[in-house]
């Protein structure tokens, strides 16, 4: 058996996934000129898929920030923070972010993916129980298979799946299975942009003695009076034990945190390998971070045209009939009725020169086929107006929307 | 780049299932013995004290109504006209993606009230074994 044999099922839907002459997966920026526009194929193109919700991958402020601290400190750490030492900047910005939840603690990683592999597979070990929504993003999952703790998924948004699966594990002081159970949730769901219920999760939670950890990459910045997320949003940011987060989306650089009042968070330094064993961020990133995030608190303005531009595409999309995600979020997805449909459908939106991402069986909840929009506050409403026509029009080529009403014009 | 997100996170979903790192301290059964070790967890019970009895009988159930159960959701996936048995090897005899797996079961664990560890799933081949682990778990209470 050849070593990639066992891909043999991957492969092939790989293969047809590039059967319209671009690969969805490997797909080239020519050059990227802002964050809503790059060359793609030689043709400028409107980028709505890059998760770039705020927009600040071109921010001046945020790009000066890193330019200065390159010349000032070079261009990477060269070692982890416990062999290598922190340096001050670090410190610094994990202060700043636990200042803006005003938690106690804050441990940043160099990317979001080693914060949920790192700090989930080690608050949960042998003998304690991980309940993790059965949509979790992939760095989720791989937690899960790095931990000894017994897993269980539960429906996805559904209090009530996660309320039986606790109720199952009986009671943790008295029963047969006292270990702790730590619950996985995210602010909004990557592939449809729904938000989870959080206040009932948490009323559940704490029903059973749960702690809570919710990951808020794709809502850091877009909920919360303060942009904090979800955990904001919902009024239950006290509720939350761990609070994980990306530098990679709305603050426009990469990494990840995670915030935490427990007064003993500070031994996850020495435990977490996924923290312990690489790199530190490089000087550049942790200042435009810095620079990111004051900017996330003192534009709110930003999240207000983020959610202009969501309600422009999402009620847009829909007028014309797409079927869509259950509700308005920074990610809207459009569903479509099979795989070929929509890399068809994502191959002449790219010919059109729009970016979205596909998202296809196996790869997506309940085998949807998807185009997943990422909405950005720096879209105008002109270029979310002219996406729709563009959809519209291929939706009505391609058989997935019925064909236009004709008006019935009368003569005078 | 979510798109490749996507694409990980089906792929880690599915590595998972293949290829479990941990073992859980639940008993598996052996594939092909299911109503043998249905016998032997009774006698076991019997043997046991008056109110571990009770109990077992308080949340006993039948065989034939996990495997019915069981069937009704793979049927949608059967591949040609070879019906669902108990040897049915659920990923490989059915047109059933490792997703759409662990979907069934948690439709299952919610229809018997039971939690199935993700890492006994990734042990699970075939419909015998899958109600024997669910017949396993509602005896234990």
């Amino acid at each position: 058996m050849g070593l990639f044999d066992r891909h043999a099922g991957l492969l092939e839907a790989y293969r047809d996934v590039r059967t319209t002459g671009i690969d969805p997966f490997q797909i080239r920026m020519g050059r990227v000129l802002s964050p809503t526009q790059a060359i793609i194929n030689g043709k400028p193109t409107l980028l709505v898929g890059t998760n770039n919700y705020f927009g600040l991958t071109f921010d001046p402020s945020c790009m000066e920030a890193a330019i200065e601290a390159i010349r000032a400190e070079g261009t990477g750490t060269t070692g982890s923070r416990i062999a290598n030492g922190s340096y001050t900047e670090h410190v610094a910005l994990e202060q700043e972010i636990a200042q803006f939840y005003g938690k106690k603690h804050c441990m940043v990683f160099t990317t979001g993916y080693q914060a949920n592999l790192g700090v989930i597979s080690t608050l949960a070990d042998q003998g304690d129980f991980l309940l993790i929504d059965a949509d979790s993003h992939a760095s989720i999952y791989d937690a899960c298979k790095m931990t000894r703790a017994e897993v269980v998924r539960f429906k996805h948004n559904d209090p009530s799946s996660l309320e039986a699966r606790l109720r199952r594990l009986g009671d943790k002081q008295g029963g047969d299975k006292p270990g702790n159970r730590v619950v996985v949730l995210e602010g909004i769901y990557s592939m449809l942009g729904d938000s989870a219920p959080l206040k009932e999760f948490v009323e559940v939670c704490k029903k059973y003695g749960a702690y809570v950890l919710i990951d808020e990459a794709h809502s850091l910045g877009a909920l919360g009076a303060n942009g904090r997320g979800l955990c904001e949003e919902a009024g239950v940011l006290d509720d939350c034990h761990f609070i994980v987060g990306t530098f990679s989306k709305t603050l426009g650089a990469i990494g990840g945190y995670c915030v935490s009042d427990d007064p003993d968070f500070d031994i996850l330094r020495v435990t977490v390998r996924a923290y312990m064993f690489t790199a530190s961020p490089p000087p550049s990133i942790v200042a435009s971070v810095r620079q990111a995030l004051r900017i996330v608190k003192a534009r709110p303005e930003l999240r207000k045209q983020l959610w202009d531009n969501v309600a422009t595409l999402y009620d847009g999309l829909a007028r014309q009939g797409f079927k869509l995600g259950p509700e308005h979020g920074p990610v809207v997805g459009v569903h479509l009725p099979d795989r070929e449909t929509a890399i068809g459908f994502w191959r002449a939106m790219l010919d059109a020169g729009i970016y979205v991402n596909v998202a296809v069986p196996p790869a997506t909840p309940n085998g949807v086929s998807l185009l997943r929009c990422s909405l950005c506050a720096v879209h105008t409403s002109e270029q979310l107006e002219h996406m729709v026509e563009v959809m519209t029009g291929i939706g009505r080529q391609m058989g997935v929307l019925p064909p236009p009403k004709l008006r019935a014009v009368s003569g005078r | 780049m979510d798109g490749s997100r996507a694409c990980e996170t089906l792929r880690n979903k599915l590595l998972f299932h293949k290829e479990s790192l941990f073992l859980s301290d639940i008993p598996r059964p052996t594939p092909g013995t299911g109503e043998m070790l249905l016998r032997t967890a009774h006698q076991l019970t019997v043997e046991n004290d008056g109110i571990a009895d009770t109990a077992t009988l308080a949340r006993g159930i039948l065989r034939a109504d996990v495997i019915r159960e069981i069937c009704l959701h793979l049927e949608p996936y059967q591949a040609d006209e070879k019906p669902i048995t108990g040897e049915t090897v659920i990923a490989k005899d059915l047109t059933i993606d490792s997703l759409a797996i662990m979907d069934m079961v948690m439709e299952l664990e919610d229809r018997f009230d039971v939690s199935i560890p993700m890492s006994v799933i990734a042990e699970i081949h075939t419909v015998d074994q899958l109600a024997d682990t669910i017949q396993d778990l509602r005896a234990r209470g």
